[in-house]
């Protein structure tokens, strides 16, 4: 059957079972466009940025376990996409981005909107291709969605020439994919297994430390199962978050930068470590040479050879998919007659117990100023725990890490690797489309949430009720912290003066906007805002704008070397 | 340590960059890359030369790996290997000089392969080392050009890169 190159790409899309398509219309893409019009399957969600375009599809993908899709055009459109390509590289998310291409006779002239896009975004894909024929366009999205959900997952570029989304070509979707140069390892070798069980079982002070693969590999109930049958501590990384129960008495808190006491004490003193899915982030472990300064034994389970031994050098390392690894750690663990060693894992437990006394996400709270802690806090009351909360990046980051208190995986959507403000709004809409009846809260800044406010126009456009929960302590929170510890208190230029009124701002696109000024308002504010199941709610919490963000170990230091909110 | 690494590739447009940005953007040495394609069409092996501790050389080496382009990798210095390099240098020759550049080449068992009145032109072959001793040996102010291809290399006996 021969079809335009157009009409192909939007089939492809169909074979996939793609539902949304988050983009931006364009001279390069208006054949692309055209046939989007002619067909309803799949669906279209104009963004008012591609920025927010690929953001949204990236939350799309993190809430779900498919892939993201966003169209943007050729030149600027390909440009402002870069952003939200490099944001999803970083915490490798699954997605393709179709983008246009100025005409093949005109590539190379210096063309009206022509960016080399696989030049552009070759450092921040998984992968990219430039489509010079409509007969390759099938092939090319099927190896496409192929690399961008397979293996470590990844974002993917393909760029289709104008003339070639015009051009006929025989079409037939090709039922299987295979690439002789790319065959990622998803079966763990069993000789590495059984050496890491044998370690495990050996070990006075085990600890689990799990990240953002047991996510991306939809393993959490594999990880549970095996953190309760070592009865080790278990922590999880920012990106990690909600892969263990963080109400289960076993979860020590995240771990890092700003992580808590027991759980980076615990990765400092124990003597078996088991990494999984996690990529020893140099905010998870400051400084190798103090890390490195305790001897202890490390398991690494890690899709991605290349993640293993990067920064810190390990003792067992089991290449392949965390599900897989996992569960035939746990047959191995099982069928083995010994246990875990019961009366040392009381003593570790007395151990861990103590640091846990530090209480180092404790705060004051206030009657006078809005703790952000505690509408944090509120906020996790108030959704009973069961909201998907995407984020901005900032101190409100963390403390979103830090007292939403995640059970469930998918749950958490924030910019780890890349740290983008900005992702948070267009990432709660991917999430929103992709789960239309739920509660979706985007905790941000009012720093953040100016670097893609325009999306508030699109929330309105496609009725997504999402609920804004921004801590407005009129600073770059994090910079000014930064600023406070490091830099004299010179608060250079991170004060936040002319800020729009937010409420007005939520009612002149459409929406509803609370105020909030005192702690006695919060949660009254919080239950009105999240009882309105159809309105998207703009909360501008005016927080304590002196807060800063506990425990903290500064870049540099050891995990041991932390400060704490008592010490000040 | 010095390391050569040899690899098969896609013979796709846009390869060479992503192994060439791959250097640039994490940092590591290139002290020199030469690339061609092979008996089959499909595929070009290169040849990168590069140093670093062995973490690095650990680290550089799944990286090349995990380029969807990159077929294969090898690093020959792991084991028994032979290394060549070709050299082609114009030398100035005129008067005494010309018997005793004659003889420097003969001796490196190299060849003069372009002859003009003034000019010689030599052929060399050989390690990267044997190279260097040449340039070493003839009279520097008589070197007009020099151009080399950087190293390439293949395993000795059953050390054999193939898909
Ligand atoms: C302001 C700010 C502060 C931060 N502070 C902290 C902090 O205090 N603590 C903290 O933890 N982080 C913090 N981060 C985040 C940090 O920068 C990193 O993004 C994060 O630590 C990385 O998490 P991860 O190790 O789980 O790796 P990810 O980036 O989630 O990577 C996942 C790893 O799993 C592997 N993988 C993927 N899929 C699979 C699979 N199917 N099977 C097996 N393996 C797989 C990948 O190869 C990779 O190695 C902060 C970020 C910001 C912006
Ligand atoms: C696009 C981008 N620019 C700059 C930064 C550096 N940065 C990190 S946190 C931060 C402050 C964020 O301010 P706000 O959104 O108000 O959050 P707060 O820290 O006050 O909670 C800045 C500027 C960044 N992460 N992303
Ligand atoms: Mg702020």
């Amino acid at each position: 059957m021969e079809l335009t190159g157009a009409e192909i790409t939007i089939r492809c899309l169909q074979e996939e079972g793609v539902e949304y398509v988050f983009g931006y219309p364009g001279g390069a893409v208006l054949f692309i466009y055209d046939e989007l019009f002619k067909q309803e399957q799949v669906k279209h969600v104009l963004v008012r940025h591609e920025q927010a375009a690929v953001h949204a599809a990236d939350g799309y993908a993190r809430s779900t376990e498919k892939v993201g899709v966003a169209l943007v055009t050729s030149g600027p459109g390909v440009t402002n996409a870069v952003t939200g390509i490099a944001t999803a590289y970083l915490d490798s998310i699954p997605m393709v981005v179709i983008s246009g291409q100025v005409p093949t006779s005109f590539i190379g002239e210096d063309a009206f909107q022509e960016v080399d896009a696989v030049g552009i975004t070759r450092p921040c894909v998984k992968h990219n291709f430039l489509v010079k024929d409509a007969k390759d366009i099938a092939g090319t999205l099927k190896k496409a969605f192929y690399l961008a959900k397979s293996g470590r997952p990844g974002p993917v570029l393909v760029d289709i020439p104008k003339d070639v989304s015009n051009q006929k070509a025989e079409y037939s979707y090709p039922a299987t994919v295979s690439i002789r140069s790319y065959n990622p390892q998803v079966q763990g070798d069993i000789g590495q297994i059984k050496r890491a069980a044998q370690m495990l079982l050996e070990a006075k002070r085990p600890m689990v430390y799990a990240g953002g693969g047991v996510i991306l590999s939809d393993a959490s109930k594999q990880l549970t199962e095996l953190v309760r049958l070592l009865g080790a501590p278990c922590t999880n990384t920012l990106m990690g978050l909600g892969g263990f129960p963080a109400s289960d008495n076993q979860f020590v808190g995240m771990l890092g930068m700003h992580g808590t006491y027991e759980a980076n004490m615990g990765m400092q003193n124990c003597d078996v470590l088991l990494a999984v899915g996690a990529r020893f982030d140099d905010r998870v472990i400051g400084n190798v040479a103090h890390f490195n300064s305790v001897p202890r034994k490390i398991i690494h389970i890690d899709i991605d050879p290349a993640s293993i031994s990067k920064r810190v050098k390990v003792d067992v390392s089991i290449v392949g998919d965390v599900g897989h690894v996992v569960s035939d750690l746990l047959s191995v663990l099982n069928s083995s007659k010994q246990k875990p060693d019961a009366t040392a894992l009381k003593d570790w437990w007395k151990q861990i117990t103590e640091w846990r006394g530090a209480n180092s996400l404790n705060y004051k709270n206030s009657s006078e100023l809005i703790k952000p802690q505690y509408v944090i806090e509120t906020l996790h009351k108030i959704t009973h725990g069961d909201a998907f909360v995407t984020s901005d990046v900032g101190q409100h980051q963390m403390w979103a890490a830090q007292y939403y208190k995640f059970n469930k995986p998918r749950r958490w959507i924030n910019s780890g690797g890349l740290g983008t403000m900005g992702f948070g709004l267009p990432a709660a809409m991917g999430v929103q489309l992709a789960h239309p009846g739920a509660t979706v809260a985007c905790v941000t800044g009012e720093g953040s949430i100016q670097m893609n406010i325009q999306e508030l126009s699109t929330c309105k456009q496609y009725n997504l009720p999402i609920k804004i929960v921004a801590l407005n302590n009129r600073y770059l929170g994090m910079v000014r912290q930064w600023q406070e510890f490091f830099h004299g208190n010179r608060y250079s230029h991170s004060y936040m003066d002319a800020l729009p009124d937010f409420v007005k701002l939520a009612e002149a696109y459409g929406h509803v906007g609370i105020l909030v000024e005192k702690p006695s308002d919060v949660e009254g504010a919080l239950k009105e805002a999240f009882a309105r199941k159809d309105d998207l709610v703009f909360l501008d919490f005016r927080t304590d704008s002196t807060e800063n963000v506990y425990p903290m170990v500064p870049g540099g230091k050891g995990l041991s070397e932390v400060i704490l909110a008592e010490d000040l | 340590m010095r390391h050569i690494i040899s690899l098969l590739m896609e013979n796709e447009s846009g390869a060479l960059s992503r192994v060439a940005g791959l250097f640039s953007a994490r940092g590591y040495n290139i002290e020199s890359l030469n690339v061609a394609p092979t008996e089959d069409p499909t595929m070009s092996r290169m040849t990168i030369v590069t140093s670093g501790s062995d973490e690095v050389i650990e680290q550089i080496n799944k990286q090349l790996n995990k380029l969807v382009d990159v077929v294969t990798v090898m690093d020959l210095t792991d084991g028994d290997h032979i290394e060549r390099e070709l050299m082609l240098v114009k030398v100035r020759a005129i008067g005494d000089d010309r018997e005793e550049l004659k003889r420097m080449t003969d001796i490196f068992r190299g060849r003069v392969i372009d002859v003009t009145d003034k000019t010689y032109t030599i052929e060399l072959t050989g390690t990267g080392h044997k190279l260097d001793r040449f340039l070493q040996a003839i009279e520097h102010s008589l070197i007009l050009e020099t151009v080399r291809t950087g190293a390439s290399g293949i395993g000795r006996g059953d050390r054999i890169l193939k898909l």
